[in-house]
Order: structure tokens, then C-alpha cells, then sequence
């Protein structure tokens, strides 16, 4: 559906997009996601249109895009401001982009209607577009973009401006209305919450290059960089020591957890980050033993509990653990549910943290 | 509060100054005595009868009133392309040539004025109610374009972006969404050129020739006093007339805020 090939971007010297090459299908849901000035923003306007590529091609449905601008593209956006016009009416808005549409207005307002209906906004279209609050004006704005049926709908972080209760609502009524238009929707996001729950596939940009594409679940249990593992979620990462590797299995030595051996799957050999050897794990993938509960982790590590964050649902404990040289570890980041019977522990409480193998990413 | 007194009393002297003198001038321009002095005399409106009746004032109004049309309208347009480059653009020497543009407001007008006279003179181009437009376009600019430029910036740039991506031209895009919502400016902005144009002296003294204006024919009269209650009157009107103007381009300004949705901040009043 899209495709970016060998897209370069400068802004004078500045180099914005670096090479990306990128296909993104018919009916996905795709997100763009990565910190503020990773160029994600500037490569979905150059899908939509805004901006010219420096070099490289964006092809959508198999043409060329060169020389068609942006009111000929079969793309929509809706924009981070929403860009609702303020001195129309919410009818007008919507309509707007039918004005060089031959039909009836008849016809016209009867698919006003029926998109104010889908973006859950029926019966609103004689207000006034300024009056309307954030979210409705978000809903406004994809009616807007819906009604001209564009091929691919482009999002440019449209729930940054919601609080958060609106924004995970917004959420699942995005998602809901991707099916049930089944347009492919390009999204671009810094927030990768938003981008895990809503995406099919999600591209991971850093300084104008992609670092990882792949679905929600391999992107976080298996990051191709730490930084990537960084930026989705929280990873702790302990010093490693290769002792040998032997037919796709390496084994490690990490001060505090072992010896450990990890297969191929485990390992992410494109690390340009740095070339220390280092183990991953997510603070979930880990068990703190409390009050002698039983858990099915194959392996135990005495800890000292360093830090304790308390969060309602959840708390957070920071421990450093025993190196098996009498020194301890940096603290590791460990997360636990607070169901019954299992109280919260304080600091300074020597414990027991019990593991798996599996659970472990070897950057190398 | 202590001090609070103080303050208030500078506050209402301060006031009194400001303003007590154009009080006095309705005040004498009702006033059937033919000397400007304390007490009043009795109630007329004989001098605005005879301004009406004085065919040089006529001409000299209906002078300023083409002047002030003419230099709002194009410092106005002039002002429009200056304000939409200067808030939606990134250019070399943009800065340095916004500061020149906006220069005038800060020169001193008589240099302003003798320079135009010496260029002119020596382009060989005859004085008339045109060299004063011209000068009067240079001095409203930078005031059109203080207001426009609010106008301009409070508007978010995606707008026209949404229009052209749904399909419209950048002119159709311009003219639906920017011009419509810039609209309270572009009021604004012309009316505060008018005024600025109507009640400008030293320009129109300097480049008229022998057309009078306005302000130009009120300085000319006032050597004698015979005709000082009738300046007065005109000057009445000069003042309700400015007032008004001020009051609706404000209106405009203030609305063009609260239809953005955005509070009146900023603006030149």
C-alpha cells in the first residue's frame, strides 16, 4: 500500500530522514513511534505530502507520489492541533472536504451525517466547531478526514492533547474504527503505550532512521537494541561475560544471576549501541519471593531490597543483588502485583528473587 | 494598603492631565462666546454650522478622507503579505527586514518627512494628495502590520495545511479558512491606519503642496482667532470620530480572539 524507498530528508544540513525503507500494507495499522526529533513526524508529512523528499521514492498503491501534492494524494491527516475550523460549524467541517464534490446536498449531508454517527458525534452538527471540547474536536477531525474515504488515514500524535482517561478511550474507539473502515491508519506516536495497545506493526525510529520494525509482542519481549529496549518500557540491564558459544547457544556469565545459556532466539546480535555484552530483562518477568509463596521460576538470587515504590495496583521494587564475590549488583528494577496476601516489603529486607533463563535478552 | 493613597491620587492627576484638555474642547465648541475663556457663555452649535459652510475645510476633509482611505487600504494589503511572511516563513534577513519595515514607527517623523520631500523633489515628482498617500502608507505600515501580525501568529498553521490536504488549492485554502479568520484583523488594522492617516500632521504639511488637510488646515487657521470656536468644533469631531474608530477596530480585534477561541492578549491597545 505504502512503500518508502531509501527516503533521505535535509532540512540545509540538517539530515532528518536517513534512508527508510519501509512497506506498510493494505488495512494495517501501522505506528510510527520514537522521541521527539526521531523524524517520525517529518515521514508521515512526506506520505501525506507536505514535504518533499531530499531522495528515495514513496510510492502509495504503487505510484509514484513525485509530483502529486498533497490535495491529489489519497491520503487524509489528522493533525496533532486537530486543525478544526474554528469559524465554521461542525456540519461545515465535515463537509468540508466535499465542496468539490459533484453530488447533491442532499446526498452530501446525509454522508455528514453518517460519519458524525460513526465518529460518535450524531446530532452535533449545527454547533459551533470552536465550542467543542478536545476529544469532540478530535472525533470532528477524523470525520472530517473519513468522509472523503482516503486510502490511508495519517494520525499525527492525535491523542497527545487528551487527558489520560479520554486518551484510553479514545484508544479502543480508534482501533474499533480502523476495522470497521478497514483504511489503512499510519500513526505517529511518542507515547509506546499508545503504540503497543493500538498497533498492527510499529516502527521504532531513532535520529531519522528506523531501529526496529516489528508487531507489539516481538518489539517488546524481543528489542534488537537496548535503546529500543529503553524506549518501550522499562529494562534492566546487567553486565555480561561470554564463556562460550556452541551451536547457537552462548553461555554467559552474570554477576549476580550466574552462568547462564541462552539459544539463538535469545540473542540480539544487532547492537550498534555499544559492544559490551550486556543481559536484558523486563521488572514483570521476575518474582520477588514474599512470605514463602510458591512461584515456578527455576532459578533463585539472594537480593537486598534497595528501594520500594509504592503504586496501588502494583509496587515496584529496587534490588541489588548478591554478585556471588561478597560485592552486590547496581539495583534492578522488580514489578509486583499487590494480590492478597502478599504484602508490601521494606527497605533494606533481604529476600529471595527467583528467575528464569528464558525470560533473559542477550545484547551482544 | 499603605501608599495606596499616594498612588491613587498620581493616578487620577495623572488622568486629569491627560484628558482635561480634550474635554475642553466640546466644552468651547458649545460655547456661544467667541473667546476661549472661562465662564461659558451659552449653548450653540452656530460654529459647527459654520465649519460646515466653509468650502476650504470641505475640500480639506474631503482631502484627508481620500488620503486616509487610500494609505489604510494599502498599508492594509502591504501589510497582509508583510504579516503572513514574517509569522508563517523562515527566511535570510528576515529579521533586518522586518526591523526596517517597522522602523518608522520609532523614526522621527519629521525626518521621515523631510527625507520623502528631498527624494521626491529630486525625482522630480510634483506635490499632491498622492506624495501624502505614499507617506502616509509608509507611516500606517508598521502599525497594519503590528495588528496583522497578531492576526497571523494566533492562527496555527495546519489550518490551511487541513484545507489543502481535503483537497482545496493554497489560493482556495487561503481565502476559506486563513482570510475568513484574520478577517477581525484586517478591520482592525484599517481602521487604525485611517486614524492614524487622518490626524497625521507633520507628512501632510511636508508633502501636500498646496492641498490642504485636515490637520494641515486646522494649523493654518489657528492664527486667527476669530476661527478658534470653529476648530474647536471641527476638533470635536476629529476626536468623537477617532474615538469611534478606535472603539470598533478593538471590537473586531477582541472578536477575531474569541471566535479563535484564544483570550485578547497582545494587540496594540
Amino acid at each position: 500500500m505504502i512503500e518508502c524507498k531509501d527516503v533521505h530528508k535535509y532540512y540545509g544540513d540538517y539530515h532528518a530522514l536517513r534512508g527508510i525503507d519501509l512497506t506498510i500494507n493494505a488495512g494495517e495499522f501501522f505506528s510510527l513511534l520514537g522521541p521527539s526529533g526521531c523524524g517520525k513526524t517529518t515521514l508521515l508529512r512526506t506520505i501525506a505530502g507536505f514535504e518533499d523528499i531530499s531522495s528515495g521514492a514513496v510510492l502509495i498503491d504503487a505510484k509514484h507520489m513525485e509530483n502529486v501534492p498533497a490535495n491529489q494524494r489519497p491520503t487524509n491527516m489528522v493533525f496533532q492541533s486537530y486543525a478544526i475550523f474554528p469559524h465554521l460549524t461542525v456540519a461545515q467541517n465535515v463537509a468540508f472536504g466535499l465542496r468539490r464534490d459533484p453530488r447533491s446536498k442532499e446526498e452530501k449531508a446525509k454522508l455528514v451525517d453518517e460519519a458524525l454517527t460513526m465518529v460518535g458525534l450524531k446530532g452535533y452538527g449545527a454547533r459551533a466547531a470552536h465550542a467543542l471540547s478536545g476529544g469532540q474536536r478530535q472525533r470532528v477531525a477524523l470525520a472530517r478526514a473519513l468522509i472523503l474515504k482516503p486510502k490511508v488515514l495519517l494520525l499525527d500524535e492525535p491523542l497527545s492533547a487528551l487527558d489520560r482517561k479520554m486518551r484510553e478511550q479514545m484508544q479502543v474507539e480508534l482501533i474499533k474504527l480502523q476495522r470497521q473502515v478497514g483504511i489503512t491508519f499510519v500513526l505517529v506516536t511518542h507515547d509506546q503505550e499508545e503504540a503497543l495497545v493500538m498497533s498492527d506493526r510499529i516502527a521504532v525510529m531513532f535520529d531519522g532512521q528506523i531501529a526496529q520494525l516489528d508487531g507489539p509482542e516481538a518489539l517488546y519481549a524481543r528489542p534488537a537494541t537496548r535503546r529500543v529496549a529503553d524506549f518501550i518500557g522499562v529494562m534492566n540491564f546487567l553486565p555480561a561475560t561470554i564463556l562460550s558459544e556452541a551451536g547457537g547457544i552462548v553461555t554467559a556469565e552474570v554477576p549476580g544471576l550466574g552462568t547462564v545459556e541462552l539459544p539463538e532466539r535469545q540473542i540480539s546480535r544487532a547492537n550498534p549501541d555499544d559492544t559490551a555484552p550486556t543481559i536484558g530483562f523486563r521488572p514483570e518477568t521476575m518474582t520477588l519471593v514474599i512470605g514463602g509463596q510458591t512461584h515456578n521460576q527455576p532459578r533463585e538470587t539472594e537480593a537486598t531490597i534497595d528501594e520500594v515504590v509504592y503504586y496501588g495496583d502494583m509496587t515496584y521494587y529496587d534490588l541489588r543483588l548478591d554478585d556471588g564475590a561478597g560485592g552486590k549488583t547496581k539495583p534492578v528494577r522488580i514489578s509486583m502485583r499487590n494480590v492478597f496476601g502478599r504484602d508490601v516489603q521494606e527497605v533494606g529486607t533481604r529476600a529471595k528473587l527467583a528467575w528464569s533463563p528464558g525470560s533473559l535478552v542477550l545484547f551482544r | 494598603m499603605k501608599g495606596g493613597g499616594l498612588l491613587r491620587s498620581y493616578a487620577v492627576l495623572y488622568l486629569l492631565f491627560l484628558y482635561a484638555p480634550i474635554i475642553l474642547l466640546p466644552l468651547f465648541a458649545f460655547n456661544s462666546g467667541t473667546i476661549i475663556a472661562f465662564p461659558l457663555r451659552g449653548f450653540t452649535t452656530d460654529w459647527f454650522a459654520q465649519m460646515w459652510g466653509n468650502a476650504t475645510l470641505r475640500r480639506a476633509l474631503f482631502n484627508s478622507l481620500t488620503i486616509a482611505v487610500s494609505a489604510s487600504v494599502l498599508a492594509t494589503c502591504l501589510g497582509i503579505f508583510a504579516a503572513r511572511a514574517s509569522t508563517r516563513f523562515n527566511f535570510p534577513g528576515k529579521g533586518g527586514m522586518m526591523g526596517f519595515i517597522m522602523l518608522p514607527m520609532v523614526l522621527p517623523e519629521i525626518i521621515v518627512a523631510m527625507s520623502l520631500l528631498v527624494v521626491l523633489l529630486g525625482a522630480g515628482i510634483k506635490l499632491s494628495i498622492l506624495t501624502v498617500i505614499v507617506g502616509h502608507t509608509l507611516m500606517c505600515m508598521p502599525y497594519a502590520i503590528a495588528v496583522l501580525s497578531t492576526a497571523f501568529s494566533s492562527l496555527d498553521k495546519s489550518l490551511e495545511e487541513a484545507a489543502y490536504d481535503l483537497g482545496e488549492t493554497k489560493w482556495s485554502a487561503f481565502r476559506l479558512i486563513t482570510l475568513p479568520l484574520v478577517m477581525p484583523g484586517i478591520v482592525s488594522s484599517l481602521l487604525i491606519s485611517f486614524t492614524i492617516s487622518l490626524d497625521e500632521f507633520i507628512i501632510a504639511f511636508f508633502l501636500a503642496g498646496n492641498e490642504p488637510t485636515l490637520p494641515t488646515y486646522i494649523f493654518s487657521q489657528l492664527r486667527f482667532p476669530k476661527q478658534i470656536p470653529m476648530i474647536m468644533a471641527l476638533g470635536t469631531v476629529l476626536v468623537a470620530l477617532s474615538i469611534v474608530l478606535l472603539a470598533m477596530g478593538e471590537y473586531f480585534r477582541r472578536r477575531g480572539n474569541a471566535r479563535m477561541g484564544s483570550s485578547a492578549s497582545g494587540g496594540l491597545l
